[in-house]
């Protein structure tokens, strides 16, 4: 563990859906911490909760979609109970957000540098000359070339690469203390996507920023996280630095996530695969969320829900790291 | 790449599409007229069980290629030739139909590609009713059951609707529909790109299993090499339209020859997190309605010359049975030209 000061701390979060049988619990007890300069990744399948995790982080839940419980602290404060009103100044302020598309994050009416300069004036108390020359400096520094000239274009003149660049460079504008990038390499071609993960990494070490990197694929974790945590049906499976979690991964869940990657150079007939999918957020087993597909499951699975356990320098939610329930199995024996 | 008994050559292939302004914005503008080569003479073939895969970046034409091979495209030169037939050629009406039982096509989105109205049932009995592979009630239903669980699905599913399966299941509802018509061929387009990863590892399972059974042969569609690497045993890697390299998946693999080919394998995020060096990324693919002169890849290639601008190359055949489409693999200079740039980066 780095002893930086912890930027984004997430406590005991949990997001409910009412509806007219109850509730659905989207998110449920999730515990995390970013710290400075520290890229987290969340990793998960479709359902998983983490893009509901990085929605409530930053107060967008979509109605009906509320906080039931836990803090949300960005340096210390919280942030969860604020007023709307609040709260978009801290998003605008403190937190910067880049989104899976970014055709749909830009406004196409207006050029892109209108749009940087409107955000830079409306947190800092600048010029129009003064926000324009940031605007351009902002563009140079995520990697746009002659953004003298292309601050003025509108975003359709952009590819999608340069698009999610300009997305970025909005996400910096005031230097924010933490990112919040949810699937931001998903639409783009491989050979872009290596280029924004390094454009990625690059500013949150200049910036000292802490960022949340959400997105499905392992690879691009690996690539960028620092840390990572796996979540499935609405929690944390297991949660560490993102060596351990990759090469030597804790929790049956993630065994099997890192068994079906194909990877080039591993000559295998078949990919190992995890029989089943994910249940549905109406349906979430009893005990442990992942026994129906474990292949390790044991008879406290299906009665207790395991929280997470410190398992070296990672920890899994998973009664297999508990002291307590290998003497059981042991006794059972 | 030469092949015994194919099932499967593309000879020649173009597809290109119209994409002019309307005739009076041309008269005012004093335009002529665009035209956008989405698919630029290609050739390949694919042996009798084995996969070829096609990959590149979005605008390449790969999907193209594979509606073509279906004859959802006219072709605009060249031909398809389907087991000794060309497609092309002038068939019977019963010669055509009998031609077109045998090779069927999955799509990327289990979503859009099975009718919400119609029960599991009829959307896989469909193509026998179709192809007149059974007339009797009983022996489609037999039928019906017996392809349900070869994707591994219960003969009971056929009484749901689509919408009461998972993405993953509806996959395999596509896939028991092809294999309906007992196809020899199957065209597969990113069939497990809408798929989250552990879906992927069970669709790309059950697509080897299928092919050990019942000796199929894929043209399988991908943008993610690792998919490939698993499943492919011919590779083809197209960039604006062209073929640039295409042999043995892993001979390429292990010895990617095309400039284009390098940079989408340095492209892999590395999941092992070896290290390994890595000549970086630049640029992205320009527009395919105006593909730069000679060479299309010359601009982000860092071995390009003044002949690469120029002229775009031919094929070369090297050792091993792969074709290249490039000038410095041609003349020789590619290996040591790699060689300096590798030393230049981790000097860096």
């Amino acid at each position: 563990m780095s002893n930086k000061k912890p930027v984004l701390e997430v406590r005991n979060l949990r997001v409910e859906f009412p509806n007219r049988r109850g509730n659905l619990v989207a998110v449920d007890d999730v515990s995390f911490t970013v710290n400075e300069g520290e890229v987290l990744g969340v990793v998960g399948e479709s359902g998983a909760g983490k893009s509901m995790t990085g929605s409530a982080v930053i107060g967008l839940l979509e109605p009906p979609g509320r906080i039931a419980g836990g803090e949300v602290l960005l340096d210390g404060e919280r942030i969860d109970n604020l007023s709307p009103e609040a709260m978009r100044r801290v998003r605008g302020k403190r937190i910067g957000m880049v989104f899976q598309d970014p055709l749909t994050s830009l406004n196409p009416l207006y050029t892109v540098g209108r749009q940087l300069t409107e955000t830079i004036q409306t947190h800092q108390n600048v010029s129009d000359s003064q926000a324009r020359k940031q605007a351009i400096d902002l563009l140079a520094e995520v990697g746009i070339p002659a953004p003298e000239k292309r601050i003025d274009q509108y975003p359709h003149q952009f590819s999608g690469g340069m698009r999610q660049r300009v997305v970025i460079a909005l996400a910096l504008c005031v230097n924010p203390r933490m990112i919040i990038a949810d699937e931001p390499t998903t639409a783009l071609d491989v050979s872009i996507q290596a280029q924004i993960i390094k454009l990625l990494k690059r500013l949150c070490e200049d910036h000292g920023a802490a960022v949340m990197l959400i997105t499905h694929d392992m690879g691009v974790i690996a690539e960028t996280a620092d840390r990572v945590a796996v979540m499935y049906a609405g929690r944390i499976a297991e949660i560490g630095p993102v060596k351990d979690v990759i090469k030597n991964a804790k929790h049956p869940y993630t065994k099997g996530l890192m068994g079906s990657i194909p990877v080039v150079g591993h000559d295998l007939e078949r990919l190992s695969q995890i029989e089943g999918s994910m249940p549905r957020l109406t349906e979430i087993p009893r005990g442990c969320a992942f026994n129906p597909r474990c292949p390790e499951v044991f008879d406290r699975c299906r009665v207790e829900r395991p929280d997470l356990i410190d398992v070296g320098t990672s920890r899994a939610a998973c009664w297999l790291h508990d002291p307590a329930s290998a003497k059981k199995t042991e006794a059972a024996e | 790449m030469t092949i015994e008994k194919p099932i499967l050559e593309v000879e020649d292939l173009s597809k290109y599409f119209d994409v002019s302004a309307p005739l009076l914005r041309r008269l005012v503008r004093r335009e002529g007229r665009a035209t956008l080569r989405a698919v630029d003479r290609v050739k390949f073939s694919i042996p009798k069980g084995k996969t070829l895969s096609l990959v590149g970046e979005s605008g390449c034409g790969k999907s193209t290629v594979a509606r073509l091979v279906v004859g959802l495209y006219e072709p605009t030169t060249g031909k398809v030739v389907f087991d000794g037939h060309d497609m092309a050629a002038k068939h019977s009406r019963k010669e055509m139909a009998g031609l077109r039982r045998r090779f069927q096509m999955i799509f990327q989105d289990p979503f859009a590609s099975l009718n919400p109205r119609w029960r599991v049932y009829d959307i896989i009995a469909e193509p026998i009713r179709a192809h007149g592979i059974a007339r009797d009630e009983r022996e489609i239903s037999r039928r019906v059951a017996q392809n349900l669980e070869r994707v591994k699905l219960s003969a009971r599913d056929g009484e749901k609707f689509p919408h009461e399966f998972s993405g993953g299941q509806r996959q395999r509802i596509s896939i028991a529909r092809a294999l309906a018509s007992e196809p020899e061929f199957l065209v597969c387009d990113e069939p497990t790109s809408a798929l989250d990863v552990s879906v992927q590892a069970q669709i790309l399972n059950l697509m080897k299993d299928l092919q050990r059974e019942l000796g199929l042969s894929y043209l399988f569609i991908s943008h993610d090499l690792a998919v490939v690497y698993h499943i492919a045993d011919y590779l083809g890697v197209m960039y604006l339209g062209r073929l640039v390299e295409v042999g043995p998946a892993r001979e390429i693999f292990k010895n990617p020859q095309h400039p284009y080919t390098r940079m989408l394998l340095d492209a892999i995020p590395d999941l092992e997190m070896t290290g390994r060096k890595r000549i970086p990324v630049g640029g992205e693919v320009p527009s395919p309605i105006s593909p730069p002169s000679g060479c299309h890849f010359h601009p982000r290639c860092p071995f390009a010359n003044e002949r690469c601008q120029r002229e775009a190359p031919g094929v070369t055949t090297l050792s091993g049975e792969i074709d290249v489409r490039c000038h410095a693999v041609e003349e020789g200079r590619l290996a040591g030209e790699v060689e300096k740039l590798r030393m230049q980066s981790s000097a860096a």
